[in-house]
Parts: C-alpha cells; sequence; structure tokens
C-alpha cells in the first residue's frame, strides 16, 4: 500500500533532529511495549511482516502524531485484537481508556510468477505493482532501473508473509540506483542502494 | 461506565501499555518475567559497544576484517555476538578515504540492534526516513558531517531482513593503540554512518 509510512524521497521536512547523545528510550512504557513485541512473536502470535504491516495500517493522521514507540504498540494491539488473543473491550476496561486501533486490512499476494534470477553486475527494472496489502518495496524505486550488486539469503516474501498467504522464501537483491535517476535534478548525488525482493524485479 | 464513554477519555500510552500487560499476565504465560527479563536485555547488552569490538577487532586483525566483509553474521558470532532468526545476512559496509556509507530504514526503523544497538530517537524520526535517500549530502552536514565534494555517498535503505553497519575508516592517530582503547572510541553514530571517526 501506498502509505503514510513510505517517507523515501518525501519532501517538506525539516532538520533532522540529531543529538550525539540521543536515546533509545524516553520512559519505561517504551521498553515495556518494545518487549511485549517480542513476546508476542515468541507466543508465535505474529511475525514481522504482520507486525510492520499493522503499523502501516495505522490512520494516517495518527501514523504522524504517535511517536515511535506509540507506532509499534498500535500495531502489535491491533493484531492481538485481530487474532483474537485479547478483545478491545477487555482492554479498554482494564485501562479506563480507549485504545485507538489501526484500520484494517486488504489481501496479500503470493510471489510473482515467472520471477528471473539476476548476479552481480545485471541491469533491472523494478516492477510498477500497486497493491492494497503490505509491500516492502519503497514508492521511490517503483519503475525505476538500478544494478544488482549482491543477493541476500532467501526470505519469506512480505506480501504473503503478512497476510498468511502461502508463497516460498525468496532472494532479496542488493540494488543499486542512482539518486539523479530516482528524483532527476531534484537530489543530492548518491548511490542509493535497497534491498529488493525477487517478486519486484524485472530485468532491464 | 460505559464502552462509549470509555472511548471519550484520552489514553496515556503509559496507562495503555500496561493495559496489555496485565491482560496478557494473566493468562498466565509469563508475560511480565519476560518483558522484564527483555527490557534488561534490550537496555543493557543491545548496546554499540558490541559493534565497537567488532570494528577494532577489524582495524587490527586484516584476516578477520576480510572475515567480517565476506560474512558478517559468521564473524560477530566469533565475538559471541547474534543477530535474531529473522535477521539473515548482516553486511558490514567499509569506509574509504573515497566511499561514505550510511544506513536508514525509510519505511519503519530496522536496524541490526544486537550489534551496532537499538536505533536513537533521531533514525526513527521522520525527518530522517525522508531525507537521507534524497538529500543525503545535506542531511549529513546538517548533523555535522561536511564530506568533501569527490567522497561518493553510498545510503543504504534496510527495505528486507538483511541487516547492514558501517565499518568506519581507523583514524590515523591510532597507531599501536589496543583493541580495546579502539573500541573506546567507536560510536554508535560511526557505525550508522552519519560520522567519522
Amino acid at each position: 500500500m501506498d502509505g503514510m509510512h513510505d517517507l523515501g524521497g518525501k519532501q517538506g521536512f525539516g532538520r533532522v533532529r540529531h543529538s550525539p547523545k540521543a536515546q533509545v528510550f524516553h520512559a519505561d512504557w517504551e521498553k515495556r511495549s518494545n518487549a511485549l513485541v517480542a513476546f508476542a512473536v515468541k507466543q508465535g502470535w505474529l511475525n514481522m511482516d504482520e507486525y510492520r504491516h499493522a503499523i502501516e495500517r495505522m490512520e494516517p493522521r495518527h501514523y504522524l502524531a504517535a511517536g515511535y514507540y506509540e507506532r509499534q504498540f498500535t500495531g502489535l494491539v491491533t493484531l492481538l485484537v485481530e487474532k483474537g488473543v485479547v478483545s478491545r473491550e477487555e482492554l479498554e476496561r482494564i485501562a479506563g481508556a480507549a485504545i485507538p486501533l489501526s484500520l484494517p486490512g486488504a489481501p496479500g499476494r503470493p510471489n510473482a510468477p515467472g520471477r528471473a534470477r539476476f548476479k552481480a553486475g545485471d541491469r533491472v527494472r523494478v516492477r510498477e505493482d500497486f497493491v492494497p496489502g503490505h509491500i516492502r518495496m519503497p514508492a521511490y524505486i517503483r519503475g525505476k532501473t538500478g544494478t544488482v550488486v549482491a543477493e541476500s539469503p532467501a526470505y519469506p516474501f512480505p506480501d504473503a508473509h503478512a497476510h498468511g498467504v502461502q508463497a516460498e522464501d525468496e532472494p532479496t537483491y542488493d540494488v543499486a540506483f542512482r539518486s539523479e535517476d530516482l528524483w532527476p535534478q531534484g537530489a543530492d548525488a548518491a548511490l542509493v542502494h535497497v534491498g529488493v525482493f525477487q517478486s519486484y524485479l524485472l530485468p532491464a | 461506565m460505559s464502552a462509549n464513554d470509555q472511548r471519550n477519555i484520552p489514553a496515556t500510552p503509559d496507562r495503555l501499555v500496561a493495559a496489555l500487560e496485565g491482560a496478557l499476565e494473566s493468562r498466565g504465560l509469563g508475560a511480565k518475567s519476560f518483558v522484564d527479563a527483555h527490557v534488561r536485555t534490550a537496555t543493557e547488552d543491545w548496546v554499540p559497544q558490541n559493534g565497537a569490538r567488532v570494528v577494532a577487532k577489524a582495524w587490527s586483525d586484516p584476516a578477520f576484517r576480510a572475515r567480517l566483509l565476506k560474512n558478517g553474521k559468521d564473524a560477530v558470532a566469533e565475538l559471541g555476538l547474534s543477530l535474531p532468526a529473522h535477521h539473515r545476512h548482516l553486511v558490514v559496509l567499509e569506509n574509504t578515504p573515497k566511499v561514505h556509507n550510511v544506513i536508514c530504514c525509510t519505511q519503519c526503523s530496522c536496524t541490526a540492534y544486537t550489534v551496532i544497538g537499538l536505533p536513537p530517537d533521531w533514525y526513527k524520526d521522520f525527518e530522517y526516513r525522508a531525507r537521507v535517500v534524497r538529500e543525503s549530502r545535506s542531511v549529513l552536514r546538517e548533523m555535522g558531517l561536511d564530506l568533501a565534494p569527490d567522497i561518493e555517498i553510498k545510503v543504504w535503505d534496510t527495505s528486507a531482513d538483511t541487516r547492514y553497519m558501517v565499518l568506519p575508516a581507523r583514524p590515523a592517530n591510532t597507531a599501536g593503540w589496543s583493541e580495546e582503547k579502539l573500541a573506546s572510541i567507536v560510536t554508535k553514530d560511526a557505525m550508522i554512518g552519519v560520522a567519522r571517526l
């Protein structure tokens, strides 16, 4: 989905609020929320693709207004409610307050048929896929051409794995794109390397 | 109080997280003790000193450096470091006098957190995620790293479950230093690639 989370290349944001002594956590609840995600994974209640997608399904105003750990918690609690591990009513009764959840999802999809195998140096083009469900292809590479630099081990295909759709694991390719190909005359010169699933790629 | 009344009360995140933890604890699955242990691990074990040891060894031991660049996950295991099962690959990116690497995750905030530490707040902020892929040189300059024009920038967007860390260039004034002393100067920022040492 072309969601609010897909921020790469979006314009209008100001300076990074950087500090050399930057913190990871700012409150105890952030640490405990982070740990609850790990607990849910250990219990087999969710996988990382479902979890990322649940965050992406947050209503955009909520996504933008929430901090990182609030987004994380919203994704977690949404999945636990959807999967019936807890009920929203039970949680709201304990909290004595409303618990905002992400919006419902759309279906996923299996791997692309007829996927090509690539090697370092191959020129590849990113398919122009528009899907309603989860996808790990940042929109800024859609339809763009780059060069394969390396192949990573096979991973579950996110577009399927986030939705309980059966699919084969598939390799990801480290593809280098020139920033001027991604944003002609609109970017600082650089090579942008993206880990791209095989299903998203065509020979160029 | 009816459910509708409850939904009008503004929630604070600490209350919501406590509610979920309480609900899961009541299932008898050991949620609270798991969370307590995990918080200790996240704050005490997943620290940038891990990656700093890796960098210091790579600077000191050319054979280790070669193994690290070939297969990061296997090489860091030599130092007792591991990655979660779903991070199947650790790619180590070597800075040179002419190439500078910087990592990010534009869609969420993925990192090799067991090695370089959990991501700092600014890494997860929208400004860094939106801008660093498109305005890399400008963003780095704003963050205090003004790279010479002849240094090529490579930005690595963590869009799959492969993880990255930057191997910073060894500062010239460190000849003869022990690995321990070398590790003491390696920062999380340098392993993300927003600083050079």
